[in-house]
């Protein structure tokens, strides 16, 4: 292994292997770098330079005191409360899935995975005319309730998975010196799952916040940010700033929540398929 | 998935607790215990399968002649379906999501499959690049392709003058029947490339060491343990990283809808958007929900004639280790 590292055609390929890696990175990377750029850069300067202007944070001003404050709170309340939802009876659940051993169990494991690919429009078609037949469009619980579609399936699958790698020894034994099922559960289980826990629950977050068709088509006043920063690009003055600053706003929570849960990602994102 | 359960150790279910003398007790023991599982899923099943009784009211509609603008309809059979295939747009939109499926699931598998192997080499710039990878995957799709479609802007998009260099200067990006789906499938691949950069890699990661160091011995060709070892047991992951992506690819509506909403003209136009339009703009929406009934088993019928795959190739992988 050493000696190949070595040899001249060896470093050759070495070297195409990083540049090939570094053309990825710049792909990846780059859009991000530069809605950055662009929100701080004034509109005077938006058409005349690329990379040389003088900064300011106007961009992010005018956007924060627009609209976009309220349907940034209303996409923070949504998602909060969907996951919130998700964690009081998704827990139980995915508890259930991984230990108890019942009747049609793995059915109901899949049809709940189900969900997560369904076919979103055909859902809303109907959904729509129902909810405005009960009062839901438009409303915070109409979102909160359809959002389960998005985080309760993931939720579920991630912790059945984390459930499993607990021994069952650690619950018969505080089961044998008298505790309820329910204090086992709550006491001792939840305490070990928690990093689990902590993991899809910000990961539901993630997709709560980054879904779009539910609350574009079930959802028209109580409107959330991502749906928003779409229309921006929309409006007859375009301000290229204030619409890249806008997409900041909205991706870059997200990006430091991504870094918290990186341990856990892969697991999640495979819903428990592959464990990373 | 089922693997893992199998392999998972269970508590023995409807025996009673060893301090339980009395009888009825541990009876009603049993009781509790035998129905505790469906209790405690319960809510999750109510609040998911609430979503889901409109979906039988959907096929309800769909023989009707249901439309958003008008208050009365009336059974009409089969004729919202007959008159799908008998349309143009249909097979048009349906032959233009499997494309859009088959190009952006190509372009993620082989460019993840390439990444992922040179993330698998131990460098600072594989360290770093693990790391930020995810944002692109983090961030909402529809603000992924917003930063592009101001990128491919033509009056201040950052693209143009290398586009220009390449001599592409009247290169219009979504504006164009004839680029548009190529910029769809380069922003699906920019947001859901680093999803199978991210499985693949842990895939790669999880493999075991001894199958690698007997070809060692035998002198292999870096091409043949690849093709040999490394293919085989990765197939797995493989396998389940390509169902999520073409169920999803299919499916896709916010990126397509935010970069060229199904247009220029019709080039674009999935069946999601096809079906959009015509719910919404349109009112029709009984002419909608067969398009997506026809959507909805295409998704089906694909990821499970790939799960049957994935599940031999678990099988075979497991023979490897």
């Amino acid at each position: 292994m050493i000696q190949r590292t070595h040899s001249p055609l060896a470093v050759v390929g070495k070297t195409i292997q990083m540049l090939l890696l570094l053309a990825y990175a710049l792909f990846a990377l780059f859009p991000l770098l530069w809605m950055v750029i662009m929100s701080l850069k004034p509109d005077s300067q938006m058409l005349t330079t690329t990379f040389i202007f003088t900064p300011t944070l106007e961009n992010y001003a005018t956007v924060l005191r627009s609209d976009y404050t309220r349907f940034f709170f209303n996409n923070l309340i949504v998602s909060v409360a969907a996951v919130l939802v998700s964690l009081v009876v998704g827990v139980p659940a995915a508890y259930a899935l991984a230990r108890f051993q019942f009747k049609l169990k793995e059915d109901i494991a899949f049809t709940i995975l189900s969900f997560r690919f369904a076919t979103e429009i055909l859902v809303i078609l109907p959904l729509y005319l129902i909810y405005q037949r009960l009062g839901l469009y438009d409303t915070y619980l109409g979102l909160i309730w359809v959002y389960q579609l998005i985080t309760l399936p993931l939720l579920i699958w991630i912790l059945r998975g984390f459930f499993e790698d607990i021994s069952p020894d650690i619950e018969a034994a505080a089961q044998l010196d008298g505790y309820s099922w329910w204090r086992v559960f709550l006491q001792v289980l939840l305490p070990l799952v928690k990093p689990g826990l902590v993991a899809a629950g910000l990961l539901c977050f993630i997709f709560a916040w980054n879904a779009f068709t539910f609350p574009l088509l079930l959802s028209n006043n109580v409107q959330t940010s991502t749906v928003i920063a779409l229309r921006y690009l929309a409006s007859d003055t375009v301000h290229y700033g204030q619409v890249a600053a806008a997409a900041a706003i909205s991706a870059l929570p997200e990006v430091v929540l991504a870094l918290l849960i990186q341990k856990h990602l892969v697991r999640g994102l495979s819903f428990g398929a592959v464990k990373g | 998935m089922s693997t893992t359960v199998a392999s998972t150790p269970n508590r023995p279910t409807g025996q009673p607790l060893p301090d339980s003398s009395q009888s009825t007790e541990a009876a009603a023991y049993a009781r509790r215990r035998r129905f505790r599982p469906y209790l405690v899923l319960a809510p999750a099943m109510v609040l998911t399968i609430g979503i889901f009784i409109p979906f039988f009211a959907a096929i309800y509609l769909s023989f009707t002649d249901y439309s958003l603008n008008s208050s009365d309809s009336s059974l009409i059979g089969f004729d919202n379906y007959v008159s799908m295939f008998q349309n143009a747009d249909f097979w048009h939109s349906l032959w233009i999501t499997i494309q859009y499926a088959f190009f952006c699931t190509t372009v993620e598998m082989l460019l993840g499959m390439g990444v992922a192997l040179l993330l698998n080499e131990e460098n600072f710039l594989s360290r770093f690049l693990r790391i930020v990878l995810i944002f692109p995957l983090m961030i909402a799709p529809v603000i992924g392709t917003l930063i592009w479609k101001l990128m491919t802007n033509p009056s201040v998009g950052i693209l143009r003058q290398p586009m220009e260099m390449l001599g592409l200067g009247d290169f219009k990006w979504g504006a164009s029947p004839d680029t548009a789906m190529f910029s769809l499938v380069v922003v699906d691949a920019w947001v859901y490339t680093p999803f199978v950069i991210i499985l693949i890699l842990a895939g790669l990661r999880s493999l075991p060491r001894s199958p690698y160091e007997a070809a060692l011995i035998d002198g292999g060709s870096p091409w043949f343990v690849f093709k040999n070892l490394t293919l085989p047991m990765l197939a797995p992951v493989l396998l389940i990283t390509l169902v999520f992506r073409l169920m999803l690819s299919l499916q896709e509506f916010s990126i397509i809808f935010a970069l060229t909403e199904g247009g220029p003209g019709d080039s674009t136009m999935t069946l999601s958007l096809q079906a959009y339009n015509r719910a919404f703009p349109f009112y029709g929406l009984a002419e909608a929900i067969p398009m997506m009934l026809f959507l909805w088993a295409l998704v089906y019928l694909v990821s499970f004639i790939l799960i049957g795959f994935w599940r031999r190739a678990q099988q075979r992988a497991a023979g490897f280790a």
